[in-house]
Protein backbone atom coordinates (compact mmCIF):
# COMPACT_ATOMS: atom_id res chain seq x y z
CA UNK A 1 0.00 0.00 0.00
CA UNK A 2 1.56 3.24 -1.13
CA UNK A 3 1.07 6.39 0.89
CA UNK A 4 -1.89 8.60 0.07
CA UNK A 5 0.38 11.55 -0.71
CA UNK A 6 2.27 9.53 -3.30
CA UNK A 7 -0.95 8.50 -5.04
CA UNK A 8 -2.28 12.09 -5.03
CA UNK A 9 1.00 13.35 -6.54
CA UNK A 10 0.78 10.59 -9.15
CA UNK A 11 -2.74 11.54 -10.21
CA UNK A 12 -2.05 15.27 -10.37
CA UNK A 13 1.08 14.75 -12.48
CA UNK A 14 -0.44 12.08 -14.75
CA UNK A 15 -3.49 14.22 -15.52
CA UNK A 16 -1.24 17.23 -16.15
CA UNK A 17 0.97 15.22 -18.52
CA UNK A 18 -2.00 13.92 -20.52
CA UNK A 19 -3.70 17.33 -20.69
CA UNK A 20 -0.59 19.29 -21.67
CA UNK A 21 0.45 16.65 -24.23
CA UNK A 22 -2.91 17.12 -25.95
CA UNK A 23 -2.60 20.89 -25.78
CA UNK A 24 0.99 20.89 -27.08
CA UNK A 25 0.01 19.21 -30.34
CA UNK A 26 -3.36 20.89 -30.86
CA UNK A 27 -2.76 24.56 -30.02
CA UNK A 28 -2.33 26.88 -32.99
CA UNK A 29 0.13 29.26 -31.36
CA UNK A 30 3.63 27.87 -31.53
CA UNK A 31 4.98 29.60 -28.42
CA UNK A 32 2.15 28.11 -26.38
CA UNK A 33 2.99 24.67 -27.77
CA UNK A 34 6.54 25.10 -26.48
CA UNK A 35 5.23 26.16 -23.05
CA UNK A 36 2.94 23.13 -22.84
CA UNK A 37 5.88 20.92 -23.79
CA UNK A 38 7.78 22.47 -20.87
CA UNK A 39 5.00 21.41 -18.48
CA UNK A 40 5.07 17.85 -19.86
CA UNK A 41 8.84 17.67 -19.33
CA UNK A 42 8.52 18.97 -15.76
CA UNK A 43 5.80 16.37 -15.06
CA UNK A 44 8.10 13.64 -16.34
CA UNK A 45 10.80 14.94 -14.00
CA UNK A 46 8.35 14.58 -11.09
CA UNK A 47 7.78 10.95 -12.15
CA UNK A 48 11.54 10.39 -12.10
CA UNK A 49 11.75 11.80 -8.57
CA UNK A 50 8.83 9.60 -7.51
CA UNK A 51 10.48 6.50 -8.94
CA UNK A 52 13.58 7.19 -6.85
CA UNK A 53 15.92 8.55 -9.52
CA UNK A 54 16.71 11.97 -8.07
CA UNK A 55 19.79 12.59 -10.21
CA UNK A 56 17.89 11.79 -13.40
CA UNK A 57 15.07 14.14 -12.39
CA UNK A 58 17.60 16.91 -11.82
CA UNK A 59 19.18 16.25 -15.21
CA UNK A 60 15.76 16.27 -16.85
CA UNK A 61 14.96 19.69 -15.36
CA UNK A 62 18.40 21.18 -16.05
CA UNK A 63 18.96 19.88 -19.58
CA UNK A 64 15.44 19.57 -20.99
CA UNK A 65 13.45 22.24 -19.17
CA UNK A 66 16.45 24.54 -18.83
CA UNK A 67 18.50 24.05 -21.97
CA UNK A 68 16.35 22.66 -24.77
CA UNK A 69 13.35 24.86 -23.99
CA UNK A 70 15.50 28.00 -24.16
CA UNK A 71 16.70 26.84 -27.58
CA UNK A 72 13.09 26.32 -28.66
CA UNK A 73 11.99 29.74 -27.46
CA UNK A 74 14.93 31.41 -29.18
CA UNK A 75 14.19 29.63 -32.45
CA UNK A 76 10.48 30.47 -32.27
CA UNK A 77 11.12 34.14 -31.59
CA UNK A 78 13.65 34.29 -34.43
CA UNK A 79 11.37 32.70 -37.03
CA UNK A 80 7.83 33.80 -36.10
CA UNK A 81 5.96 37.03 -35.71
CA UNK A 82 4.35 37.52 -32.29
CA UNK A 83 0.83 36.06 -32.04
CA UNK A 84 1.15 34.33 -35.40
CA UNK A 85 -1.29 31.43 -35.74
CA UNK A 86 -0.70 28.33 -37.80
CA UNK A 87 -3.24 27.49 -40.51
CA UNK A 88 -6.13 25.09 -40.09
CA UNK A 89 -5.17 21.44 -40.60
CA UNK A 90 -6.80 19.98 -43.71
CA UNK A 91 -9.22 17.14 -43.12
CA UNK A 92 -7.41 14.19 -44.69
CA UNK A 93 -4.19 14.94 -42.84
CA UNK A 94 -6.10 15.20 -39.57
CA UNK A 95 -7.87 11.89 -40.25
CA UNK A 96 -4.56 10.21 -41.05
CA UNK A 97 -3.01 11.55 -37.84
CA UNK A 98 -5.96 10.46 -35.70
CA UNK A 99 -6.05 6.97 -37.25
CA UNK A 100 -2.32 6.37 -36.83
CA UNK A 101 -2.19 7.76 -33.27
CA UNK A 102 -5.35 5.92 -32.10
CA UNK A 103 -4.35 2.67 -33.80
CA UNK A 104 -0.86 2.78 -32.37
CA UNK A 105 -2.04 3.55 -28.86
CA UNK A 106 -4.67 0.78 -28.99
CA UNK A 107 -2.01 -1.74 -29.99
CA UNK A 108 0.35 -0.51 -27.26
CA UNK A 109 -2.34 -0.50 -24.57
CA UNK A 110 -3.38 -4.03 -25.58
CA UNK A 111 0.26 -5.08 -25.33
CA UNK A 112 0.91 -3.60 -21.89
CA UNK A 113 -2.35 -4.86 -20.39
CA UNK A 114 -1.95 -8.43 -21.60
CA UNK A 115 1.81 -8.80 -21.47
CA UNK A 116 2.86 -11.78 -19.29
CA UNK A 117 5.99 -9.83 -18.27
CA UNK A 118 4.11 -7.48 -15.99
CA UNK A 119 3.39 -8.61 -12.46
CA UNK A 120 1.68 -6.63 -9.77
CA UNK A 121 4.77 -5.40 -7.91
CA UNK A 122 4.09 -2.04 -6.35
CA UNK A 123 6.40 0.97 -6.34
CA UNK A 124 6.89 0.74 -2.60
CA UNK A 125 8.06 -2.91 -2.81
CA UNK A 126 10.50 -2.08 -5.61
CA UNK A 127 11.84 0.97 -3.81
CA UNK A 128 12.36 -0.91 -0.56
CA UNK A 129 13.87 -3.93 -2.35
CA UNK A 130 16.80 -1.92 -3.64
CA UNK A 131 19.36 0.43 -2.18
CA UNK A 132 18.80 4.12 -3.00
CA UNK A 133 21.13 5.24 -5.78
CA UNK A 134 23.82 7.56 -4.47
CA UNK A 135 26.05 9.94 -6.41
CA UNK A 136 28.91 7.58 -5.59
CA UNK A 137 27.23 4.76 -7.55
CA UNK A 138 26.53 7.03 -10.51
CA UNK A 139 30.10 8.32 -10.59
CA UNK A 140 31.44 4.75 -10.42
CA UNK A 141 29.16 3.68 -13.27
CA UNK A 142 30.32 6.51 -15.51
CA UNK A 143 34.06 6.27 -14.93
CA UNK A 144 34.81 2.56 -15.09
CA UNK A 145 35.23 0.10 -17.93
CA UNK A 146 34.04 -3.09 -16.23
CA UNK A 147 30.71 -4.83 -16.58
CA UNK A 148 27.78 -2.39 -16.04
CA UNK A 149 30.13 0.59 -16.29
CA UNK A 150 29.98 3.12 -19.06
CA UNK A 151 33.26 4.96 -19.63
CA UNK A 152 33.30 4.49 -23.41
CA UNK A 153 29.77 5.84 -24.10
CA UNK A 154 30.53 8.70 -21.72
CA UNK A 155 33.59 9.68 -23.76
CA UNK A 156 31.67 9.19 -27.01
CA UNK A 157 29.00 11.60 -25.73
CA UNK A 158 31.63 14.26 -25.07
CA UNK A 159 32.96 13.91 -28.63
CA UNK A 160 29.38 14.04 -29.93
CA UNK A 161 28.71 17.27 -28.04
CA UNK A 162 31.89 18.82 -29.47
CA UNK A 163 30.84 17.78 -32.98
CA UNK A 164 27.39 19.24 -32.26
CA UNK A 165 28.85 22.61 -31.22
CA UNK A 166 31.03 22.84 -34.34
CA UNK A 167 28.21 21.60 -36.59
CA UNK A 168 25.71 24.06 -35.14
CA UNK A 169 28.04 27.01 -35.70
CA UNK A 170 28.89 25.84 -39.23
CA UNK A 171 25.28 25.29 -40.27
CA UNK A 172 23.74 28.42 -38.78
CA UNK A 173 26.37 31.09 -39.47
CA UNK A 174 25.99 33.54 -42.33
CA UNK A 175 28.04 32.59 -45.35
CA UNK B 1 -4.18 1.01 -3.84
CA UNK B 2 -0.72 0.30 -5.19
CA UNK B 3 1.19 2.24 -7.78
CA UNK B 4 2.24 -0.52 -10.17
CA UNK B 5 4.01 -0.46 -13.51
CA UNK B 6 0.88 0.02 -15.63
CA UNK B 7 0.13 3.33 -13.94
CA UNK B 8 3.29 4.82 -15.35
CA UNK B 9 3.08 3.16 -18.77
CA UNK B 10 -0.38 4.55 -19.61
CA UNK B 11 0.59 8.28 -19.50
CA UNK B 12 3.66 7.33 -21.52
CA UNK B 13 1.50 5.71 -24.22
CA UNK B 14 -0.74 8.80 -24.36
CA UNK B 15 2.32 11.05 -24.66
CA UNK B 16 3.59 8.92 -27.55
CA UNK B 17 0.21 9.00 -29.32
CA UNK B 18 0.06 12.80 -29.02
CA UNK B 19 3.57 13.02 -30.45
CA UNK B 20 2.64 10.84 -33.43
CA UNK B 21 -0.49 12.91 -34.07
CA UNK B 22 1.45 16.17 -33.97
CA UNK B 23 4.23 14.77 -36.13
CA UNK B 24 1.72 13.89 -38.87
CA UNK B 25 -0.57 16.92 -38.74
CA UNK B 26 1.81 19.81 -38.07
CA UNK B 27 3.26 21.80 -40.96
CA UNK B 28 5.72 23.96 -39.06
CA UNK B 29 9.23 22.57 -38.62
CA UNK B 30 9.54 23.71 -35.00
CA UNK B 31 6.14 22.24 -34.11
CA UNK B 32 7.26 18.93 -35.66
CA UNK B 33 10.39 19.08 -33.50
CA UNK B 34 8.21 19.65 -30.41
CA UNK B 35 6.17 16.53 -31.28
CA UNK B 36 9.43 14.61 -31.69
CA UNK B 37 10.51 15.67 -28.20
CA UNK B 38 7.21 14.34 -26.82
CA UNK B 39 7.80 10.92 -28.38
CA UNK B 40 11.41 10.84 -27.18
CA UNK B 41 10.33 11.78 -23.68
CA UNK B 42 7.81 8.93 -23.50
CA UNK B 43 10.50 6.45 -24.57
CA UNK B 44 12.81 7.80 -21.84
CA UNK B 45 10.07 7.40 -19.24
CA UNK B 46 9.56 3.78 -20.35
CA UNK B 47 13.25 2.96 -19.89
CA UNK B 48 13.18 4.26 -16.33
CA UNK B 49 9.89 2.55 -15.43
CA UNK B 50 11.02 -0.85 -16.72
CA UNK B 51 14.30 -0.43 -14.84
CA UNK B 52 12.56 0.38 -11.57
CA UNK B 53 9.87 -2.28 -11.63
CA UNK B 54 11.53 -5.24 -13.36
CA UNK B 55 15.19 -4.84 -12.33
CA UNK B 56 15.22 -2.73 -9.15
CA UNK B 57 18.74 -3.82 -8.26
CA UNK B 58 20.46 -2.34 -11.32
CA UNK B 59 20.54 1.15 -12.85
CA UNK B 60 21.06 0.48 -16.55
CA UNK B 61 17.77 2.03 -17.67
CA UNK B 62 18.62 5.21 -15.79
CA UNK B 63 22.06 5.43 -17.42
CA UNK B 64 20.52 4.81 -20.84
CA UNK B 65 18.03 7.63 -20.22
CA UNK B 66 20.87 9.95 -19.19
CA UNK B 67 22.63 9.26 -22.49
CA UNK B 68 19.35 9.67 -24.39
CA UNK B 69 18.81 13.10 -22.79
CA UNK B 70 22.32 14.20 -23.80
CA UNK B 71 21.83 13.00 -27.38
CA UNK B 72 18.42 14.69 -27.53
CA UNK B 73 20.03 17.99 -26.54
CA UNK B 74 22.63 17.65 -29.32
CA UNK B 75 19.98 16.65 -31.86
CA UNK B 76 17.74 19.59 -30.98
CA UNK B 77 20.62 22.07 -31.25
CA UNK B 78 21.56 20.86 -34.73
CA UNK B 79 17.92 20.73 -35.88
CA UNK B 80 17.33 24.31 -34.74
CA UNK B 81 20.49 25.45 -36.53
CA UNK B 82 19.18 23.85 -39.73
CA UNK B 83 15.72 25.42 -39.23
CA UNK B 84 17.23 28.89 -38.80
CA UNK B 85 19.30 28.37 -41.94
CA UNK B 86 16.17 27.35 -43.86
CA UNK B 87 14.34 30.40 -42.52
CA UNK B 88 17.16 32.62 -43.72
CA UNK B 89 17.05 31.30 -47.30
CA UNK B 90 13.28 30.70 -47.76
CA UNK B 91 11.65 33.14 -45.35
CA UNK B 92 9.47 30.76 -43.35
CA UNK B 93 9.54 27.29 -41.80
CA UNK B 94 6.54 25.70 -43.49
CA UNK B 95 7.26 22.19 -44.77
CA UNK B 96 4.91 22.60 -47.76
CA UNK B 97 7.14 25.36 -49.14
CA UNK B 98 10.44 23.56 -48.71
CA UNK B 99 10.65 21.70 -51.99
CA UNK B 100 14.08 22.53 -53.33
CA UNK B 101 17.36 21.11 -52.14
CA UNK B 102 19.69 24.04 -52.78
CA UNK B 103 18.40 26.75 -55.13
Amino acid sequence: MDSVGNIIVYFVVAIAIVFFSFKAVTTRKILRAATYLLFVLLGTAVFYFQLGYQFLGGVQIAVYAGGIMVLFVFAILLTHKPNEQSGVIDAHRKTLGLVVAAGGSIVLLFAIFFMPLIDGASLLDCLSASEPITMHDIGKAFTGSDRFQYLLPFEAISVLLLACIIGGVTVARKS
Amino acid sequence: MDLSMLWYLVPSVIMLACGVYGFITRKNLIAILISLELMLNSADLNFVVFNRFLFPGSMDGMVFTLFAVAIAAAETAIAIAIIINIYRSIGNTDITEINKMKF
